[in-house]
C-alpha cells in the first residue's frame, strides 16, 4: 500500500513539477467572470483594509457603513482592518499577493494598483461589473441605491482606469490647497491675488526673512519663520511640471522627468531655500505647526489636512499657548500661469482583489459599491476637506446645507475644511492626475526626492550648479530604479532563467531515477518469488 | 624664582593629569566632535560623532533609527544607513563612530543621513533623575538622554469620546493594541504628555503592559529617552510604582 502512495505521490510531482515550468509569468487566479445571479444561500467574509487620517469620526463611518451593509446582506459578513499610512497598506498588500493572502477590498491609490496588477490577475478589473444589469452602478437587484456610472463624477472615476480597464472605484477626492496667513501678507504690504502665482509667493516670502537687530524676524517677533513650507514635495514637483506644459511621464511609462524644466525648478528651489524661505515637511516639519504657530506664511498641504490648518484648527498639534491668531485665506497651490490654473487631483479609491471563488468577489464588489451611496459620501466628505465622489452626493440637500453652514462653528463646520472642500468643487476642471503604470509610485517618489535633495543640499551650502543636477539626476534614477524599463500593465515575465530550468530538470531526473529504481526493484522481487 | 616656577609647572601637571583620569568626559578620536561641539554646531552641518548605542528604534529598507548616548550628552540618528546585519550587531553599550547632518524636526535635534563604523568600547548611561527639571528651560539640555522621572502622578486623558482615561492608544485614541501609547503624568500642578513609542518598545514588552495597566491617580517612577515633538514627549521604556 506505501508503495503504490508513494507511486502515486511520484505521478503527482511530475506533472507538478512540468506545471511550475510552464505557469512562470502566468496568471495563478482564474480571471474573474461575474456570476450570474449572487448566492445568498451562502456566507461570505469579506476582508477591508482601509485607511483613516487617526479621526475616529472616519472610523464610525467605516463601521456604520459595514454594519448598515450587514443589515442588508446578512449573509455578507465584513472585517474592518485600519491603517493610518497608505503606504503600510500598500506594503502588506504586496506582501500578502504572494501568499494569495490579499484583502477582498481595499482603500487605494491607482498608481499602488499598478504595482499590484505584476501579480496578474491579482485585482478584478471593474467593467463588467460596473455594467452589470443587476449588481452593477445603478443595478436593479441590489439593496441600496447605488450610483449609476454616470453619477460618478467622470474625472474621478476615469482616474481609476487604465491597463484598459477600471481597477478602481474612487472614494474620496481632494486636492492640495494652499493655507496662507492673510494677517502676515497684509502686514508685508502685499495684497493677496484670487488665485497665487509662483513669484507671488517666492516675493513675499523672501520679504518676511528681514529681521531686528535681536536676529528676530520683522513680521512675527520670534526666532523661526520658514515663511513657505511645501507638505508633499511629489506632488510640488508634479504641478509645477504640468503647470510648465513640461513632461513628466507617458501613459506607457516611458520616463520623462530628468529634463530641463525639472532642472531650472530646481535651480529656482535651491535659490529660496539657500535663504531660508522655503523648506519642505521632511526637512523642518508639518506646514500646519509652523504656520498655527505664526512661523509660516504659505503652508502647502492636502485639502484633506484642513482640520490642522489655522488658529482655530480643531486639530492641534502645538501647546495652546504657542498658537497665533491670524485670518486663514484658502487658495489653490500657487500657479504659473493664473489664467489656466492646473492642480493635483488625489485621495482614496477602492479596489477589489480577485479570489478563486466568483461569488465572494460579488459579495466584495457588492460591499465596494455600497461605499458610493450618497449617506457614506456625504458622512466621509465631511470629516476632512475632502469631496464625494458621486454627483448624487454632492447634490444632496444634506451636502448642500453643510456647505452652507460654512463657519457656524469650529468643528462640523469648521471655515477652513469646508474652504477647502469649495475649493476642489469650484476647480474640478482644472485637476488632473499623472499616468498609472507600473513604476508611476516610484516616479512619483523621486519627483519629491529631487526636491528634498536640493533643498538639503543647500542648506548644507553645497554647491547647486549643472555638475550637481547631472549627479542628483543619475542619484535618483538609480535609486528609484527608473532606468530598469518599467512598463504599464502586466507584464509577462518571460522564459526561466537557466539556473532554474536546470534546478527543476534535475528534480525531474532525480525522480523518474527514483520511479525507475522502484520498478526495476519490484520486478526483481516479483521475479525471485515466481522462481520460488 | 626658579624653585617657584618649577613647582607651580609641577601642581599645573599634576592638576592636569588629574583632570584626564578623572572620567568624566569621553575621550574623543581624532577629528570627532566633542558632545560640547556637537551641540554648539549648527543645523545643517556635517558632524562626526563617537557615541553608544542605548537603545533600537526600528529598522527598515537599510535605515536604523537609534538612540545613542556618550557620558556628556545624548545624540538621536535617525534613519542612518545600516545593513540589516550590522543592525543586529548595535546592542545596548556598542561604541560607533558617526558620520552625518545635524538637524531639527518638530523641536527634535537629530543626526540624519548619517553613516556609522562600530569601534571597540562599550558604555551603558544610567538614567538621569531630571524630575526638578520638568517645566524648566534647562531641561531641553539633556534632549534625547537615557532620564528618569520620580513621584508622577497619573492624569486622565481624554479619548476620541471625550471620556477620561489613563492611556490612549495612539494620540487621539484612534489606535488599537500595538500602536504607540499615550498617557499624561503630573508633578506640582503641571501635567506633561509621555509616550510609549512602539517601535521602540512593543506591545509585548513590560513597559507597554505596564502602561496598559495604568489607573488615574496612581504615583509612578519613569524611565525613558528625552526625546522632543513639538515640546518634551519622553520615550517611556519603564514604568513602576512609586518608591
Amino acid at each position: 500500500m506505501k508503495r503504490f502512495f508513494s507511486l502515486l505521490l511520484c505521478l503527482l510531482m511530475i506533472p507538478g513539477m512540468l506545471l511550475l515550468t510552464g505557469c512562470h509569468g502566468s496568471r495563478s487566479l482564474p480571471d474573474f467572470v461575474p456570476p450570474e445571479e449572487f448566492d445568498e444561500s451562502r456566507s461570505y467574509t469579506v476582508t477591508f483594509w482601509a485607511k483613516n487620517d487617526t479621526n475616529k469620526t472616519q472610523t464610525r463611518i467605516y463601521e456604520k457603513a459595514i454594519e448598515d451593509f450587514q443589515a442588508l446582506y446578512p449573509n455578507i459578513t465584513v472585517n474592518l482592518r485600519l491603517y493610518t499610512d497608505y503606504s503600510k497598506i500598500y506594503n502588506d498588500v504586496i506582501t500578502n499577493i504572494s501568499t494569495n493572502t490579499t484583502p477582498n477590498v481595499c482603500i487605494t491609490y491607482p498608481d499602488h494598483i499598478a504595482t499590484y496588477l505584476t501579480g496578474s490577475g491579482t485585482v478584478v478589473p471593474l467593467d463588467e461589473l460596473f455594467a452589470d444589469p443587476d449588481y452593477g452602478l445603478g443595478g436593479a437587484r441590489l439593496r441600496f441605491p447605488s450610483p449609476k456610472e454616470d453619477e460618478v463624477v467622470p474625472q474621478f472615476l476615469g482616474e481609476c482606469a487604465f491597463a484598459e480597464h477600471h481597477y478602481a472605484i474612487p472614494f474620496m477626492r481632494s486636492t492640495e490647497a494652499c493655507y496662507v496667513n492673510k494677517t502676515f501678507v497684509e502686514a508685508l504690504g502685499y495684497t493677496l491675488p484670487e488665485t497665487l502665482t509662483w513669484d507671488f509667493v517666492w516675493e513675499v516670502s523672501e520679504a518676511a526673512l528681514a529681521k531686528d537687530s535681536q536676529g528676530n524676524y520683522l513680521v512675527n517677533g520670534q526666532k523661526v519663520m520658514i515663511p513657505f513650507i511645501y507638505k508633499s514635495t511629489d506632488n510640488m514637483m508634479i504641478q509645477m511640471l504640468r503647470q510648465k506644459g513640461a513632461d513628466y511621464s507617458t501613459p506607457e511609462g516611458d520616463i520623462l522627468l530628468f529634463n530641463d524644466t525639472t532642472r531650472e525648478l530646481l535651480y529656482t528651489v535651491a535659490e529660496h531655500a539657500a535663504t531660508g524661505a522655503f523648506s519642505t515637511f521632511k526637512i523642518s516639519s508639518y506646514p500646519g505647526n509652523f504656520l498655527n504657530a505664526g512661523q509660516c506664511i504659505f503652508a502647502v498641504d492636502s485639502t484633506a489636512g484642513a482640520t490642522w490648518m489655522g488658529s482655530r484648527a480643531p486639530l492641534m498639534d502645538i501647546s495652546a499657548d504657542r498658537v497665533v491668531d491670524f485670518e486663514t485665506a484658502v487658495l489653490p497651490i500657487p500657479q504659473f500661469d493664473p489664467q489656466t490654473p492646473r492642480m493635483i487631483s488625489q485621495g482614496p479609491s477602492i479596489c477589489v482583489f480577485n479570489k478563486a471563488d466568483p461569488q465572494e468577489v460579488l459579495a466584495s464588489w457588492l460591499f465596494a459599491q455600497y461605499l458610493l451611496t450618497d449617506e457614506v459620501q456625504t458622512a466621509y466628505a465631511e470629516t476632512e476637506g475632502y469631496v464625494p465622489v458621486t454627483r448624487t452626493a454632492q447634490a444632496s440637500a444634506e451636502y448642500r446645507d453643510y456647505l452652507d453652514r460654512c463657519g457656524e462653528d469650529d468643528l462640523e463646520h469648521y471655515e477652513v475644511k469646508i474652504r477647502a472642500s469649495r475649493l476642489l468643487l469650484d476647480h474640478v476642471g482644472d485637476t488632473f492626475v499623472t499616468p498609472v503604470f507600473n513604476g508611476s509610485a516610484s516616479l512619483r517618489d523621486a519627483a519629491g526626492q529631487l526636491i528634498e535633495n536640493t533643498a538639503k543640499s543647500v542648506r548644507r551650502k553645497e554647491t547647486v550648479d549643472d555638475a550637481y543636477m547631472d549627479e542628483l539626476f543619475r542619484d535618483v534614477n538609480s535609486l528609484y530604479r527608473l532606468g530598469s524599463g518599467s512598463t504599464g500593465g502586466r507584464k509577462d515575465l518571460g522564459p526561466l532563467p537557466g539556473t532554474a530550468v536546470f534546478l527543476l530538470s534535475a528534480l525531474v531526473v532525480v525522480w523518474i531515477l527514483l520511479l525507475a529504481y522502484w520498478l526495476f526493484d519490484l520486478l526483481r522481487k516479483r521475479k525471485r518469488e515466481n522462481g520460488t | 624664582m626658579k624653585k617657584t616656577i618649577a613647582l607651580l609647572l609641577c601642581l599645573l601637571l599634576i592638576l592636569a593629569l588629574a583632570a584626564g583620569c578623572s572620567g568624566g568626559g569621553d575621550k574623543k578620536s581624532a577629528g570627532v566632535m566633542t558632545y560640547a561641539e556637537y551641540a554648539a554646531a549648527a543645523l545643517d552641518t556635517k558632524v562626526v560623532i563617537e557615541t553608544y548605542v542605548q537603545a533600537k528604534q526600528s529598522w527598515w529598507d537599510d535605515k536604523a533609527t537609534v538612540y545613542t548616548q556618550d557620558k556628556d550628552g545624548a545624540y538621536f540618528l535617525y534613519n542612518m544607513a545600516c545593513s540589516e546585519a550590522d543592525y543586529a550587531k548595535l546592542v545596548p553599550g556598542t561604541k560607533i563612530k558617526v558620520t552625518g547632518y545635524k538637524s531639527e524636526w518638530s523641536g527634535e535635534v537629530e543626526v540624519v543621513d548619517a553613516t556609522f563604523e562600530i569601534e571597540s568600547g562599550k558604555y551603558i548611561a544610567k538614567a538621569l533623575d531630571v524630575t526638578k527639571l520638568l517645566g524648566t528651560d534647562d531641561l531641553i539640555k539633556h534632549q534625547n538622554e537615557f532620564v528618569s522621572f520620580k513621584g508622577m502622578t497619573v492624569e486622565p486623558i481624554q479619548d476620541a469620546d471625550g471620556k477620561d482615561a489613563a492611556f490612549l492608544y495612539k494620540w487621539n485614541g484612534t489606535g488599537s493594541e500595538g500602536d504607540d501609547l499615550y498617557f499624561n503624568v503630573s508633578l506640582n500642578g503641571k501635567t506633561y504628555n509621555f509616550t510609549v513609542e512602539s517601535y521602540l518598545c512593543d506591545k509585548d514588552s513590560d513597559v507597554y503592559k505596564a502602561v496598559k495597566a495604568l489607573q488615574i491617580g496612581d504615583k509612578i517612577d519613569l524611565e525613558g529617552f528625552l526625546y522632543w515633538y513639538e515640546g518634551v514627549n519622553p520615550h517611556i521604556t519603564s514604568v513602576k510604582t512609586a518608591k
